[in-house]
């Protein structure tokens, strides 16, 4: 049973299609890219999914269970799925250690002792012991993504979707946090990126998904996708960016 | 030309040709200020003595004896104010507080809340201070309660606070709005409810940014004090009043003027300061 599955997800906003009934399966440990162009839906793909919008129609299955479901308790499944957004969205008012454990204390109510090393350890792991008691505003944009990161995976989430982390940040950031994906690549976390970074899609993903015009248009492992595509729309856009 | 820095201000050498420019228009403005607010000056103090009244008027508001006789008991008097002051600001940030939250309930089964608290800063902004602290200040003690419910001191406060509070209420909704949504999507991809967000992510950030405006409204509040003196609470500016009626001088009411102002000036630009402070941060 696929991790994550969705059928036939339609979304619009007012006259605005923005989901045009999207199939999609992910598979535990798998790292899926969604690529295309600006406004082809792939941040309200991820939005949805982590159900900060709700779907029209269609289902999302998280192991098998409807979580699309109308009227359903979205926080206890947000928690279980962690997203990191373009622009960060750190809370600028409390340091680097404060924003990755305020989730974990009023959601899993979780002590702030209990938390301490196991919070000291996430930021070490991806370097950024000597900064949790910064504020924001104090770190650089690549530090500030990946502290992000470290929020999302505070929760311990299930899934991790990334909805373009790199596009804001200065080109000789991007490295640090692409370095960031690649380890949690290796650890086995499942991973849903939207992503412009094709290189990087090409190295990593188990799988690539062109949307066009808020359909996914094709999809299939990055060597065919991006070496052999079959749509002539995939041929012009790979074009564009390569 | 070498080391800038160790030429003395002046057209010198080593300034450079827009610096030098700069320096001679600087001059200039100088000057041209100087020389204009050294004629108005002259012209008040040269031309206002002259008006048929002055000798009057400076009898009967600026009379140094009356003065040094009577600012001591103003400044007592004032002591008043600031009591009034001290007991209605707490009471006024946290109904202001109450309400604003009030207009923000999501829930449909708390829609009269979200109803109430646009009604009650409709109406308490609507209505002059002083009407308030009429109705309120000569209204509730007709009932005929029992001491204290039937003080002026508790009424007048009251209707302070029922008006600030609505004022303080719209100032902190304005600064809940001014948090970007982005915050709460953040937030709430986490996992926290509406509630947490606003407790731990929205209202922290939302204060902070409105500190400035609200500390203007509490410098409001502090002169406003002065209305309560029409219910009968003894403060500053009716102590100016029975001093007026004693000693047949208006000084009296110039001395309190200059205890206000020696409050709210720093108090307002302090309130400045951290309002600029605040616009660089954000720019």
């Amino acid at each position: 049973m696929a991790k994550l599955a969705l059928q036939s997800v339609t979304k619009s906003f007012g006259d605005n299609i923005v989901c045009r009934g999207i199939d999609l399966s992910v598979d535990e440990g798998e790292m899926v890219c969604l690529i295309g162009a600006s406004g082809s839906g792939k941040s309200t793909l991820l939005r949805c999914i982590n159900l900060l919008e709700p779907i029209d129609d269609g289902r999302i299955l998280l192991d098998g269970v409807d979580i699309s479901e109308p009227g359903l308790d979205p926080q206890p499944i947000r928690a279980r799925i962690g997203i990191v957004f373009q622009s960060f969205n750190l809370f600028p008012h409390m340091t680097a250690a404060e924003n990755v454990m305020l989730a974990p204390r009023r959601v899993l109510g979780k002590s702030r002792e209990t938390l301490e090393a196991p919070v000291k350890a996430l930021f070490d792991r991806f370097d950024l012991g000597q900064r949790m008691q910064h504020y924001p505003d104090q770190l650089s944009g690549g530090q500030q993504q990946r502290v992000a990161i470290i929020r999302a995976l505070a929760m311990q989430p299930e899934i991790m979707l990334f909805d373009e982390i790199t596009s804001a940040l200065d080109p000789e950031l991007v490295g640090e946090v692409l370095d960031v994906l690649r380890q949690l690549r290796t650890e086995g976390m499942t991973m849903i990126l939207a992503t412009h970074e094709m290189a990087f899609a090409r190295e990593l993903a188990d799988k690539v998904c062109f949307l066009d015009a808020s359909r996914i248009l094709e999809e299939g492992p990055p060597e065919t996708l991006f070496s052999n595509p079959r749509e002539d729309r995939t041929r012009a856009f790979l074009k564009r960016v390569l | 030309m070498t080391d800038q820095t160790s030429v003395p201000r002046g057209s010198a050498p080593g300034l450079t040709r827009r610096q030098a420019y700069e320096q001679r228009l600087r001059r200039r403005s100088n000057t041209l200020a100087a020389g204009s607010t050294l004629a108005v000056v002259l012209a008040v103090v040269v031309l206002v003595p002259l008006a048929p009244g002055w000798d009057a008027v400076k009898r009967s508001f600026f009379n140094g004896q009356v003065f040094a006789k009577t600012f001591p008991g103003l400044l007592d008097a004032f002591l008043m104010n600031v009591a009034i002051f001290l007991w209605c600001a707490p009471i006024i940030a946290i109904l202001g507080l109450v309400i604003a939250l009030f207009r923000d309930v999501r829930s449909p089964a708390l829609y009269p809340l979200r109803l109430f608290g646009a009604i009650y800063t409709d109406v308490f902004r609507g209505l002059p201070v002083i009407l308030v602290i009429y109705l309120i200040g000569f209204g509730v003690p007709g009932l005929g309660l029992p001491r204290p419910w039937n003080s002026p001191y508790v009424w007048g406060s009251l209707a302070l606070i029922l008006v600030y509070a609505a004022y303080v209420a719209e100032v902190i909704r304005s600064g809940i709005d001014s948090i970007h949504h982005s915050q709460r999507a953040a937030a709430a991809s986490l996992g926290l409810s509406d509630g947490e967000t606003m407790r731990y992510v929205v209202l922290p950030q939302a204060i902070r940014n409105v500190a400035p405006a609200n500390m203007n409204l509490f410098i409001a509040l502090q002169k406003d004090v002065a209305l309560l003196s029409f219910i009968g609470p003894v403060e500053v500016f009716r102590q100016a009043g029975v001093y007026k009626s004693l000693l047949a001088n208006f000084t009296p009411y110039v001395g309190a003027a200059v205890i206000f102002l020696a409050l709210t000036i720093p108090a307002t630009r302090y309130a400045d300061y951290l309002m600029n402070k605040q616009r660089r941060r954000q720019s």
